[in-house]
């Protein structure tokens, strides 16, 4: 049998949007160090509603680290201790017996409370509704073999794509930017030879969204150190040389800024 | 044949059936589609994919998820890869191959044609994700890599590191995404279907409900998909997502929807073993470890010594040792069963006993170190976290896990169920891998539905309907299914008993995971039906649903999917109990060869099961669908 160690929670509660929310604590004795943080709070939750109290909200799904529905900010910290890691990989075995962990939803206005612990992160699906895809109706496709992609910017398209869009960069950032994880979509598309026609129209749109609904980037870094993908902030970079380019390239934009 | 399942074959020599078939489909013309409204619920690979290609043709498209954002939905999840039958190897790869290959892997359960349709645009399939910017792994000269997967000689499958599904995903996600900016398609994000409605024998649409504030509302349309997945969760433990649930095409179901086989279930076998009872799901290692790994045992029964100090001369490698030619690349279901078979002679290995290994080290001395993290580095680092010990110096731990189900809603050539205008695509219907699906699959047949097939064929259902408006949602039956999802939703607050959601889920998935998982027996069959209906009365009587129906709750949402999972669960029981034979995933005890294979009989089963609800969970009315053979040569599978 594993070893077990007793934890008391403070977990963030909040009945909807306008609720001013609070703390709850609640203590958590007995977990075992080969459960998942989710299942701790499972486990929680299941005695909670023995008890006849409510359980938290939490959101959480494919328990795998990909789908980015899980969410938490665990002692201050998105997704927690352990870097390069999702809440729901993290293991019990990262925390010590006696420990108070605190437990919030992501902070940012652009994410606001849905309930307890879970927010709306619905601001970047407008991000990639604006500009992130690369226009290809179905069908119309040439033979995949005819376009060559060498490896590396194969490799460094992959590397940006494998953000898995959870909001940690937000949630982490001072200023609730969004620029890592719009960097990520604009790197994956624009460094392709697929991404090459719509690539300053592409980086144009997202960019505006995205100041439009998030805080603006003052280069903190926060988001790249707590990304569970380890996307890097040379992306932001890359983001910002295309969005300058862009400009140049069509002048006309510059004089249709407000 | 049953009059409820004309399956619309057409016919002629296999490879032109496609053609023809979209020769003779009606066409909308492109001024009329805008005319059209089509509902698809679920955005995964199918979902989005059809979704995406509606919009972009000019219907006006609903598209709903469970989720906050479309591209959260589980195929996020596939890992090792996506076949093609492109022949970019040279390998002897062609479209008759693959087509081949999927139908005896299925073990002969599949309709031929469908099958020879999936193969046919899975090369499609390639170019139109390489097209969106899809990061395929390329060679050094640009060109794109592939990687073998089970049940194949050839290495015709395509992946991206190992997250093939995500990127597929995020590729027709962002199709639809485009769609939906431009206002082709209108994006329902955090509803769930809670019924379908059908009028007059056709499919008027859905009655959804919000989970953000519990508003009970109702949706109509020309015509409707389902594209809501499998139901791998009835076994609670599975390595499905833990919202994936069978709600979807159980209420479509219960309306007039044949479901077809629902007791062809797939094990996978590479997963992580559970290490305690409070484990919430399983997390599976991709297949395409099996290209490197060596899978062994120790000889010897009740060996507890570390891996490492047990010598060469004392490990059974004993997928290469009984299937020299397939080694530890056989079909899912062999291997799944081989291991099942060991552990329970006690050769099972880690502190539970539970696992069997799969080893690197011979793979890291003949490639190094590099070449493996690059291949399944990410892989490597989740095992790692999770249990906390390091594959590239000890062998990994797996043991078989739920993964998929073949199963779901009957549906004929043009993926519609036996309800005219309800349509089902991807893992939520049955139609394309008979009794046991070969990797790399699963993400092939959800784009091909819904790129390429659902297109194609939903015209012919549409063209009649010009100048029809669709029902509008004050109709009765409307009405009618709001109110009858409003008591349902209350009843399970109104019960206040003393047991959660979860444990009734769990005790269920007990039950299902004894009698009707790796193994089955009419014994054991019959066990779990007399048990289940006590289980369900129970949770009828004493479930406990704390807070309220009108804003987040959690627990209200999965009580409603539990209920469906009971339902579900008897007619799994039903259709395993019904069919006397071994085939694919489906491993009746009683049926197999003196080598311990799957033992099929075609003479009385080479068919589809199909169930036609009846109002008694317990008392299904069973539909055949024949299957015929005309391309391929029934013989039992061999991989030795």
């Amino acid at each position: 049998m594993a070893t077990t160690i007793n934890l008391t929670l403070r977990v963030w509660r909040q009945e909807g949007p306008n609720d001013p929310g609070r703390f709850e604590t609640y203590p958590a004795p007995g977990i075992s160090e080969d459960m998942s943080f989710l299942e701790m709070l499972d486990v929680v939750n299941e005695r909670l509603n023995a008890q006849g109290s409510e359980p938290f909200t939490f959101d959480h799904d494919c328990r795998e680290g990909i789908c980015g529905t899980c969410s938490l900010m665990i002692d201050g910290k998105a997704h927690g201790p352990q870097q390069g890691t999702a809440t729901c990989q993290l293991h019990m075995r990262k925390f010590t017996d006696g420990q108070t962990v605190t437990i919030e939803p992501w902070r940012a206005a652009s994410f606001p409370v849905v309930r307890d612990l879970m927010v709306d992160r619905s601001a970047f699906d407008r991000i990639v509704e604006s500009g992130g895809f690369i226009s290809a109706p179905t069908g119309a496709a040439r033979d995949a073999n005819n376009t060559l992609v060498p490896k590396p910017v194969s490799d460094a398209a992959m590397d940006a794509a494998a953000c898995i869009g959870c909001g940690a960069c937000v949630a982490a950032c001072p200023n609730g930017a969004a620029q890592l994880f719009t960097s990520a979509k604009v790197a994956h598309l624009n460094v392709l030879p697929q991404g090459q026609p719509e690539r300053y129209s592409r980086v144009i749109a997202m960019v505006d969204t995205m100041e439009e609904l998030f805080g603006s980037c003052t280069n903190h870094g926060e988001c790249q150190e707590a990304c569970p993908k380890s996307i890097s902030v040379d992306f932001i970079a890359l983001m910002n040389r295309d969005y300058r380019r862009a400009l140049r390239k069509n002048p006309r934009l510059l004089s249709q800024r407000d | 044949m049953d009059p409820l399942l004309d399956p619309k074959v057409p016919s002629g020599p296999i490879e032109d059936r496609w053609s023809d078939y979209k020769f003779h489909a009606k066409l909308v013309n492109p001024s009329n589609r805008r005319k059209y409204e089509v509902i698809v619920v679920g955005s995964g690979l199918a979902g989005a994919s059809a979704a995406a290609t509606l919009g972009e043709l000019g219907y006006k498209v609903k598209v709903f998820t469970f989720h906050d954002s479309p591209r959260r939905a589980h195929s996020i999840a596939a890992q090792g890869g996506i076949n093609g039958a492109k022949n970019y190897r040279g390998d002897g790869d062609s479209v008759y191959r693959l087509f081949y290959d999927t139908v005896k892997g299925g073990d002969y359960r599949s309709r031929e044609s469908n099958v020879y349709r999936l193969a046919e645009v899975s090369g499609d399939i390639i170019d139109q994700c390489a097209a969106q910017g899809v990061p395929f792994a390329r060679e050094y000269g640009g060109l794109l890599d592939n990687r073998s997967f089970g049940g194949a000689q050839v290495a015709r499958t395509f992946y991206a590191r190992g997250q093939t599904g995500q990127q597929l995903l995020l590729g027709a996600y962002q199709a639809l995404a485009r769609q939906i900016g431009l206002g082709n398609v209108t994006l329902y994000s955090r509803i769930e279907l809670l019924d379908v409605v059908v009028v007059d024998g056709t499919c008027a649409g859905i009655v959804t409900r919000d989970l953000v504030t519990g508003q009970i509302e109702s949706h109509s349309a020309h015509a409707t998909v389902l594209a809501t997945g499998g139901y791998s969760n009835v076994f609670y433990l599975s390595t499905n997502a833990m919202a994936c649930n069978v709600t979807a095409a159980w209420r479509a179901h219960r309306r007039g929807a044949l479901f077809a086989n629902p007791c062809f279930t797939q094990i996978h076998p590479t997963c992580i073993p559970a290490s305690d009872e409070f484990q919430s799901k399983l997390t599976l290692m991709s297949e395409s470890l099996r290209n490197d790994g060596r899978i062994w045992v120790p000889k010897e029964a009740g060996d507890k010594r570390a891996p490492g100090q047990i010598p060469e001369a004392e490990r059974d490698y004993y997928l290469e040792r009984k299937y020299p030619s397939f080694g530890n690349l056989v079909p899912r279901d062999v291997a799944s069963r081989n291991a099942k078979t060991l552990m329970d002679k006690g050769h099972g290995v880690g502190p539970l006993e539970n696992g069997v290994y799969l080893d690197f080290s011979e793979a890291i001395n003949r490639l190094g170190k590099k070449v493996i993290e690059e291949r399944y580095g990410n892989l490597f680092e989740m095992y790692e976290r999770i249990t906390g010990e390091d594959p590239y110096t000890q062998p990994m731990r797996i043991y078989p896990a739920v993964h998929y189900t073949m199963g779901g809603l009957w549906v004929d050539y043009e993926l519609q169920t036996t309800v005219p205008g309800l349509f089902a695509l991807g893992e939520a219907n049955f139609s394309d891998h008979g009794a046991n699906r070969l990797g790399a699959s699963a993400l092939m047949q959800g784009l091909a539905d819904g790129y390429f097939v659902l297109p194609s064929t939903i015209t012919n259902y549409l063209v009649p309907q010009l100048g029809k408006a669709p029902v509008p949602t004050t109709h009765d039956a409307f009405r009618a299914a709001e109110i009858e999802v409003n008591e349902r939703y209350r009843h399970y607050l109104d019960i206040k008993g003393t047991r959660s959601v979860d444990y009734f889920h769990r005790e269920l998935g007990k039950i299902m995971w004894d009698y009707c998982g790796m193994e089955r027996t009419r014994e054991g069959l019959e066990k779990a039906l007399a048990e289940i209906p006590g289980l369900y009365a129970e949770f009828q009587k004493d479930l406990r649903v704390l807070g309220d129906g009108e804003s987040v709750n959690q627990s209200l949402e999965k009580a409603g999917r539990v209920d469906d999972f009971f339902q579900l669960a008897m007619l799994m029981c039903r259709d395993a109990l019904e069919r006397n034979e071994s085939c694919g995933g489906h491993f009746r005890g009683e049926f197999q060869t003196d080598e311990g294979e799957a033992q099929r009989d075609d003479e009385h089963y080479a068919h589809v099961s199909a169930w036609e609800w009846s109002g008694d969970p317990l008392a299904p009315a069973l539909h055949i669908e024949p299957l015929e053979f005309e391309y391929v040569k029934l013989t039992q599978r061999s991989y030795k």
